[in-house]
């Protein structure tokens, strides 16, 4: 099963992937690349098409054109032997609201065709309300859970089947920010055992902070995908911030790449020496460093282009 | 899968209470006919509701009578009508689709779910109502119950026309939950199902009053319903209920074909 996976390491894959509502392409052509043991960060506005991918990832939404492969296989075709191996968060979670989070989860345990046993069923989901911080022993319905708690409940049952995929639709939705911080912990402690994540979301910093990849959909289109460390290396450029800009700038000449407002943008190897040489002249310097640019200015900049 | 749609619809409240409901319309009716001791005059009424008062033990089939019309299909209608939609409602659709369930087998599931659930809500009526007819209203003759049509129907007799009667009822009941399947697949709102479910059972019940729509009769959904009250003619008499059968067997199967349609190639996207 995992040979097609193996063999050139996607684990999802598309081609030209197009959702058409009507005259609206709700995803237009597009063809992600995620690798095993990645942690692939899906980012685009609200309505970008972020959820109609995800959704024809899991084969609940029709392709109008265009194929997706996900752990080398063709989807939906084989829906039936790669969903059981992905752990997946759409469009917020979901339960029976009458019932305990481990009567919910048990119930979805029992539906799939590798459902467990008693025992080991209980062992199962304890583990996973664990894993997501709550409490096997409770047992209130669904209906008394805050936002953050159904968010952990959704994550625990996408954790339940231990996927070696998890695809996770804004994952930090309702959480407070120590809960966003015990999720990434989480997810990137599975990510270390082997889970290659991919994850949706809207927020540029949660995607810097957890991400190894990322790709940006804008209206549609897949306008960046790239490895976050090839897009963040440093750039061979110094930022200097200086009240003297004029003179900084006259003494630095043909190396300065950019100005505005009082920081420039040198194109040097070493700001400690650049520093040395703008204090000997007599260069008030405010703030040095190495420019790096940060994945809000690039996505920008992507969408410029478009 | 089967199994879980069956303990999900055992563990909802909703279901008792429905069932509860579908109790109280034939026991306020007992209590009536116990305390007044006024039946309506024979061929009047409810199926058997005049003969009860005499004997007891068609108490329970007089209860179907009373609850078969208009109670138990509007049951029926709200739980097919819930059956997608409702799952569409809470989000919980997607879940099961991606766990991964089939969906051939997921509208299986809950057509088998409603099947049950009639099943258990017939046999609920029958045994509570059963109860009060031996309680409350006549005891029957020691030489056994008098057929519709006069003669004497043996226990055994009896017994397998019952359940004759009620395999009839389950299957009247089976197109409803096959219109209100297909309605569920067509919308999110489980409320908007089950209405328009019922409107058609209200339509049907119209044009049967209509003298107009006469060509149509034959072939509305609730022409036949009451027929399971023939099986109790001696000898019985088959016409109306082997048409009864034809016809809830073709909204059955229409109807079921027409949700699967519509639902296995459906973008869920709620």
């Amino acid at each position: 099963m995992t040979t097609a996976a193996a063999t050139n390491g996607h684990v999802i894959q598309t081609r030209a992937l197009t959702k058409r509502y009507g005259e609206l392409r709700a995803v237009d052509a597009v063809n992600l690349e995620v690798r095993a043991g990645d942690v692939y960060g899906f980012l685009g506005a609200n309505g970008s098409g972020k959820t109609t991918t995800v959704r024809m990832l899991l084969g609940l939404v029709l392709p109008t054109s265009g194929e997706a492969e996900v752990l080398g296989m063709p989807m939906p075709a084989a829906r039936r032997t790669v969903l059981p191996r992905i752990g997946s968060l759409v469009e917020g979670p979901a339960a029976y609201p009458h019932l305990s989070a481990s009567t919910n989860l048990g119930l979805l345990d029992a539906t799939g065709s590798d459902r467990s046993r008693g025992p080991e069923r209980r062992v199962k989901i304890g583990n996973a309300l664990e894993q997501v911080g709550l409490d096997p022993a409770d047992r209130r319905p669904v209906r008394t859970y805050s936002q953050g708690m159904r968010q952990r409940l959704g994550l625990a049952a996408a954790l339940m089947r231990r996927p070696t995929l998890l695809i996770l639709d804004e994952p930090s939705n309702g959480l407070d920010p120590q809960g966003i911080q015990e999720i990434r912990r989480l997810l990137l402690q599975l990510n270390a055992e082997g889970t290659t994540i991919f994850l949706s979301s809207h927020l540029l910093a949660e995607i810097e902070q957890m991400c190894t990849h990322v790709g940006v959909l804008r209206d549609g289109r897949l306008i960046l995908q790239e490895e976050l460390e090839t897009i963040l290396r440093p750039t061979g450029l110094v930022a200097v911030r200086t009240p003297d800009i004029d003179r900084c700038t006259a003494l630095l000449g043909e190396t300065v790449a950019s100005v505005e407002g009082d920081q420039l943008l040198v194109r040097a190897n070493d700001p400690a020496r650049l520093n040395a040489y703008l204090v000997g002249e007599d260069v008030r310097v405010e703030e040095i460093g190495p420019y790096r640019r940060s994945l809000e200015k690039i996505v920008l900049e992507a969408e410029a282009r478009t | 899968m089967i199994v879980v749609e069956l303990i999900k619809m055992i563990c909802r409240p909703r279901t008792w209470l429905i069932i509860g409901m579908l109790v109280a319309l034939p026991t306020l009716v007992a209590i009536l006919l116990s305390v007044t001791d006024l039946g309506p005059r024979p061929g009047t009424g409810p199926p058997f509701l005049s003969a009860v008062l005499s004997d007891g033990t068609l108490f329970p089939l007089a209860a179907l009578g009373v609850v078969l019309p208009l109670l138990l299909p509007i049951a029926v209608a709200v739980l097919g009508g819930d059956a997608i939609a409702g799952e569409s409602q809470t989000g919980t659709l997607r879940y099961l689709l991606v766990r991964p369930v089939g969906r051939t087998h997921l509208l299986l599931a809950k057509l088998v779910t409603v099947v049950a659930f009639v099943l258990l809500a017939v046999l609920v009526v029958a045994a509570v109502s059963y109860a009060e007819g031996r309680l409350l209203l006549g005891r029957a003759p020691a030489t056994g119950t008098v057929s519709l049509s006069g003669s004497t129907l043996t226990q055994q007799e009896l017994s397998w026309r019952t359940a004759l009667a009620l395999g009839y009822v389950i299957i009247s009941m089976l197109s409803v939950a096959a219109v209100a399947l297909f309605f569920s697949t067509l919308t999110r709102s489980a409320i908007g199902a089950a209405l328009g479910t019922i409107g058609v059972l209200v339509t049907s019940t119209v044009l049967l009053g209509l003298d107009a729509a006469a060509a149509l009769h034959p072939f509305l959904p609730t022409r036949y319903w009451l027929a399971f009250v023939d099986l109790f003619r001696d000898p019985i008499l088959w016409r109306d209920v082997v048409r009864g059968l034809v016809v809830q067997l073709g909204y059955l199967t229409v109807f079921t074909l027409a949700a699967w349609a519509n639902f296995g190639t459906k973008d869920i996207d709620d």
